[in-house]
C-alpha cells in the first residue's frame, strides 16, 4: 500500500502545480474572517530563478490566437528570381529581420514574425495582434529595404543642433545596397575579436575607395530605411571593396549588424499573398462563449457519469476536474497558442477523456456480472480495457501528427490542443482513477 | 443472444441510403470551397448608418463601377453583408472603402482577407495529402497491433475495414456539406478539414475498441467468427454509446452557447462522430464477416 501512497501524493501535488500555474493574471479573494474580511490577490505564479549563470524566467499567461484576439495575418512572399541560389537564405534571414524592425518601429506589439519555406517558396508570416489602423505598417513591410551611405557635413554646414541622425550626416555618398554584394561576420586575425565585413562590387569598389579617401579620419554612416545601422569611422583610404567594421562587437551584434547590411545588399520584393484581419469584438464574445460552453458541456458530462456509473462516475468526474486542470497548465507553460479551433480541440478532448473511464467501467461491469468481487473486477476492469484504449488513442495520435505536418495555422492549433488532451486524459482517467478507486477499495 | 450480424445487409442498406444523396449531390454541384483554397478576396462590411442602408443591387453597382470581379454577396445580418472578390489589393479595396464612406456615410470593416492562389492550391493540395497519409498511416497501424490475432484472420483486413468504416464518414459529412454548401451556401474551409480530420481519428477509434474485443474474444471463445464477431459488438456496445453521447454532449453544448464562427466547424463533428460511431459496429465489423464468409464459399 506504500506504492499507493506515494502515487497518491503525487497526484496531490500535480493537481494543486496545475491549479497554481491555472490562476488567472489578478484574481482578488475576499474571505470573511470573523469581523474582517481578509482581502487578498491571488496571482498565477512567476518563476525567476537565478542560479550563477543559470537563470530562467518564467510567467504563465494565456496566449491568444488571432482569431480570438483579433489582429492582422500577413502572409509576404519573398521574390527570389534576382538572388543567386547559394545568396537566398541570407537574403530570406534578412528579410525577415527588415520586417521585424519595421514593426518594431510602429510600436506594434508582440508581433510573431515567421520564417516558412514551402517547396521553393520563400514566405514570411506575420501576425500582429491587436486591431489598430496598420494599413500604413503593411505599406512598409511590404517595401524593399533601402541601404544608403551617407557621409558628414563640412564643418561650416554642420548645425549647431541636428534633429535627426540624417542631419549629422546629410550628404548622400552615392553608395547604396545595389553596389554591396554581400556582408558576413569575420574575425580579426590579431585580436581575434568578431567585426563584420563588407564586399562591394567594382563600381561599389571605386566609389567606397573615392568616399574613404575624403572622409579620412571622419565617419560615414549607413542608414537602412532611414535608420542609423552604424557609422564606422574611416581611418584610411580603402581600395579593393573589401572593407570591415570594427568596434566592440560581440558575435551576436556582429551578426544582427550583417544581416541588417545584408538586407540591403540582397533586397527581396516582398508580395502579399495572404491577408487577414480579424476584428477583436469577434474575439472577446467567443472566448466567453466558448467559456461557457466547456463549462456546460463538462457539467452535462459529469451528471452522465454520475447517472450511469454511480460513484464510479463521481471518481471520473474527479479525475476529469483533474484533467482539466492539467491540460491547461499546460497550455500556460509551452505556451500553447490558443486558437478558436484550439478550444474546440480542449473540449472535445474532454469527451475523449471520459471515454476511457466508460470503457474500464463498462469492462468491470461486465466482469462482475460475470460472478468476479469488486477488487478483482475494478483490477480486471483496468487490464482489460487497456489495449483499447491505447490502441484507439496512438491512432488519434497519428492523426493528429499527420494533422501537424500538413496543416497551418488554424489546424495546427487544433492538432496540438487534441494531443496535449489525449496523453494527459491518458493519466488522468488511467492512472488518477485508479488510484483514487484503490484508495475506496483497498482491504 | 441478438443476431445483429444477420440483419448486416440491412444495415449496409441503411449506410446507402444516407450517403447516396450526398453523393448524387457531389457529383451534381460538387463542395463549394471557400477563400481558403481558391484564392480571393473577402470583405466584411457594417453599415452604421441607419437611414442609410445599401441594398444588394446598389452594392453590386458600386463593386462594378470599381472594375471589382464579384463571386458572390451575401447579407450575413441585418446590417452586415459579405463580399466574396477575386483577389484584390490594398489600394482597390482603399478606393472601395473610399467610394462606399461616400454613398453610405460610416461603413466599419469587421474582416478584410485577401488570400492568393497559390495559397490556395497548397491548401487544396495540403487538405488532400493530410486524408491520404492519415489513411494509410491507421491502415498500417491497426495491421500491426493486431499482428497478433489467431490463424487464419489476417490482421490487415481489420485495417481495411476500419478505414472502410472511415470513408463511409467522410464521404457522409462532404456529402451533406456538398448539399449545405449548395442550399444554404456554406463553405468548405480549413476548420471544415480539421473538423473532417478530427471525424476520422474518432471513427478509427471506435473501430478500434469493437476489434480490441473481437481479438480478445478470438483467443479465447469457441464458435464460428460470425458468432464472435456478434458477442464482441454487443459486449461493446454499451460503451461505443456511452462515449458517443458524451462527445455528442460536448459538442451540443458548443453548438449552442458559441457563436457563428464555428457553427459549421461544429455540426461538421456531430454528423460525422454519430456517423463514426454507426459506421464502426453496423459497417467495420459486418465487414471483416462478409469478407470471411466470401473466403470459404
Amino acid at each position: 500500500m506504500k506504492s499507493l501512497r506515494i502515487k497518491l501524493w503525487l497526484i496531490a501535488v500535480i493537481t494543486v502545480l496545475a491549479a497554481l500555474i491555472d490562476l488567472p493574471q489578478s484574481f482578488p479573494v475576499e474571505i470573511p474572517w470573523g469581523k474582517q474580511t481578509l482581502k487578498r490577490i491571488i496571482q498565477a505564479p512567476r518563476i525567476n530563478l537565478n542560479l550563477g549563470s543559470f537563470s530562467l524566467q518564467k510567467s504563465f499567461d494565456t496566449r491568444l490566437g488571432l482569431d480570438l484576439s483579433g489582429g492582422t495575418h500577413l502572409v509576404l512572399q519573398a521574390e527570389m528570381d534576382k538572388i543567386s541560389s547559394p545568396d537566398r537564405q541570407k537574403a530570406f534571414d534578412s528579410a525577415k529581420s527588415t520586417i521585424e524592425r519595421r514593426i518594431n518601429l510602429f510600436g506594434l506589439t508582440e508581433p510573431v514574425v515567421q520564417q516558412a519555406k514551402v517547396g521553393d517558396n520563400y514566405r514570411i508570416i506575420v501576425e500582429i495582434p491587436g486591431v489598430t489602423d496598420i494599413n500604413q505598417a503593411i505599406d512598409l513591410i511590404g517595401t524593399t529595404a533601402q541601404l544608403t551611405f551617407r557621409e558628414e557635413a563640412t564643418s561650416q554646414a554642420s548645425e549647431a543642433t541636428p534633429s535627426s541622425f540624417l542631419e549629422v550626416w546629410p550628404k548622400d555618398s552615392g553608395l547604396t545596397g545595389n553596389n554591396l554584394i554581400r556582408s558576413q561576420v569575420s574575425y580579426d586575425t590579431n585580436t581575434g575579436s568578431p567585426q563584420v565585413a563588407l564586399e562591394f562590387d567594382s563600381i561599389g569598389a571605386k566609389l567606397f575607395e573615392q568616399i574613404t579617401s575624403r572622409n579620412t579620419g571622419k565617419t560615414i554612416a549607413i542608414f537602412l530605411d532611414d535608420q542609423l545601422l552604424s557609422a564606422p569611422k574611416v581611418n584610411e583610404p580603402i581600395t579593393g571593396g573589401q572593407a570591415v567594421i570594427q568596434g566592440q562587437f560581440t558575435t551576436a551584434q556582429a551578426k544582427e549588424l550583417s544581416v541588417l547590411l545584408n538586407a540591403g545588399a540582397l533586397p527581396v520584393p516582398l508580395k502579399i499573398v495572404q491577408q487577414r484581419q480579424i476584428g477583436a469584438t469577434l474575439g472577446r464574445e467567443t472566448i466567453d462563449k466558448s467559456i461557457f460552453a466547456g463549462i456546460i458541456g463538462m457539467i452535462t458530462v459529469a451528471a452522465f457519469m454520475v447517472f450511469n456509473y454511480g460513484l464510479l462516475g463521481l471518481v471520473a468526474d474527479i479525475a476529469l476536474i483533474i484533467y482539466s486542470l492539467i491540460v491547461w497548465a499546460i497550455f500556460k507553460t509551452l505556451p500553447v497558442t490558443l486558437t478558436l479551433a484550439g478550444i474546440a480541440g480542449f473540449i472535445l478532448s474532454i469527451g475523449m477523456a471520459v471515454d476511457a473511464n466508460i470503457l474500464i467501467f463498462e469492462r468491470m461491469k461486465e466482469e462482475l456480472s460475470w460472478g468476479k468481487d469488486y477488487f478483482t473486477g475494478l483490477k480486471l476492469g483496468f487490464d482489460r480495457a487497456f489495449p483499447s484504449i491505447r490502441d484507439s488513442n496512438i491512432s488519434s495520435l497519428i492523426t493528429c501528427a499527420i494533422l501537424y505536418w500538413f496543416g497551418t495555422g488554424i489546424i495546427r492549433g487544433f492538432a496540438i490542443t487534441l494531443s496535449v488532451g489525449i496523453i494527459v486524459s491518458l493519466f488522468s482517467a488511467v492512472t488518477v482513477s485508479r488510484t483514487l478507486l484503490q484508495l475506496l477499495y483497498k482491504d | 443472444m441478438y443476431d445483429l450480424i444477420g440483419k448486416k445487409w440491412w444495415f449496409f442498406i441503411f449506410s446507402g441510403i444516407i450517403i447516396i444523396p450526398g453523393i448524387i449531390s457531389l457529383i451534381l454541384w460538387g463542395l463549394t470551397f471557400s477563400i481558403d483554397f481558391t484564392g480571393g478576396s473577402l470583405l466584411e462590411l457594417k453599415f452604421t448608418e441607419k437611414n442609410n442602408q445599401p441594398d444588394k443591387s446598389k452594392l453590386e453597382k458600386i463593386i462594378r463601377e470599381n472594375k471589382l470581379e464579384l463571386v458572390s454577396l451575401t447579407q450575413t445580418g441585418g446590417n452586415t453583408y459579405l463580399v466574396r472578390l477575386k483577389p484584390i489589393d490594398k489600394d482597390q479595396n482603399e478606393n472601395f472603402q473610399k467610394e462606399l464612406n461616400k454613398q453610405f456615410g460610416q461603413v466599419e470593416e469587421l474582416r478584410f482577407e485577401i488570400v492568393g492562389p497559390t495559397i490556395g492550391k497548397e491548401t487544396t493540395g495540403n487538405a488532400v495529402k493530410a486524408v491520404i497519409f492519415a489513411s494509410v498511416a491507421i491502415i498500417i497501424y491497426i495491421t500491426l497491433s493486431f499482428r497478433h490475432i489467431p490463424k487464419p484472420y489476417s490482421s490487415w483486413k481489420f485495417g481495411i475495414s476500419a478505414v472502410a468504416a472511415l470513408i463511409h464518414d467522410v464521404l457522409l459529412v462532404l456529402g451533406v456539406f456538398s448539399i449545405f454548401g449548395h442550399f444554404l451556401k456554406v463553405e468548405i474551409d480549413s476548420l471544415f478539414i480539421t473538423a473532417l480530420l478530427t471525424v476520422m481519428g474518432f471513427s478509427v477509434h471506435d473501430s478500434i475498441v469493437v476489434f480490441d474485443r473481437i481479438r480478445e474474444n478470438l483467443t479465447k471463445s469457441t464458435g464460428t467468427f460470425s458468432e464472435i464477431v456478434n458477442n464482441s459488438l454487443l459486449q461493446t456496445l454499451a460503451r461505443s454509446l456511452s462515449t458517443s453521447l458524451t462527445v455528442l454532449l460536448t459538442l451540443t453544448a458548443l453548438l449552442l452557447f458559441t457563436g457563428e464562427s464555428i457553427r459549421w466547424f461544429i455540426i461538421a463533428l456531430l454528423i460525422g462522430i454519430a456517423s463514426g460511431t454507426y459506421s464502426s459496429i453496423f459497417n467495420a465489423a459486418p465487414l471483416l464477416v462478409l469478407w470471411e464468409e466470401k473466403k470459404k464459399s
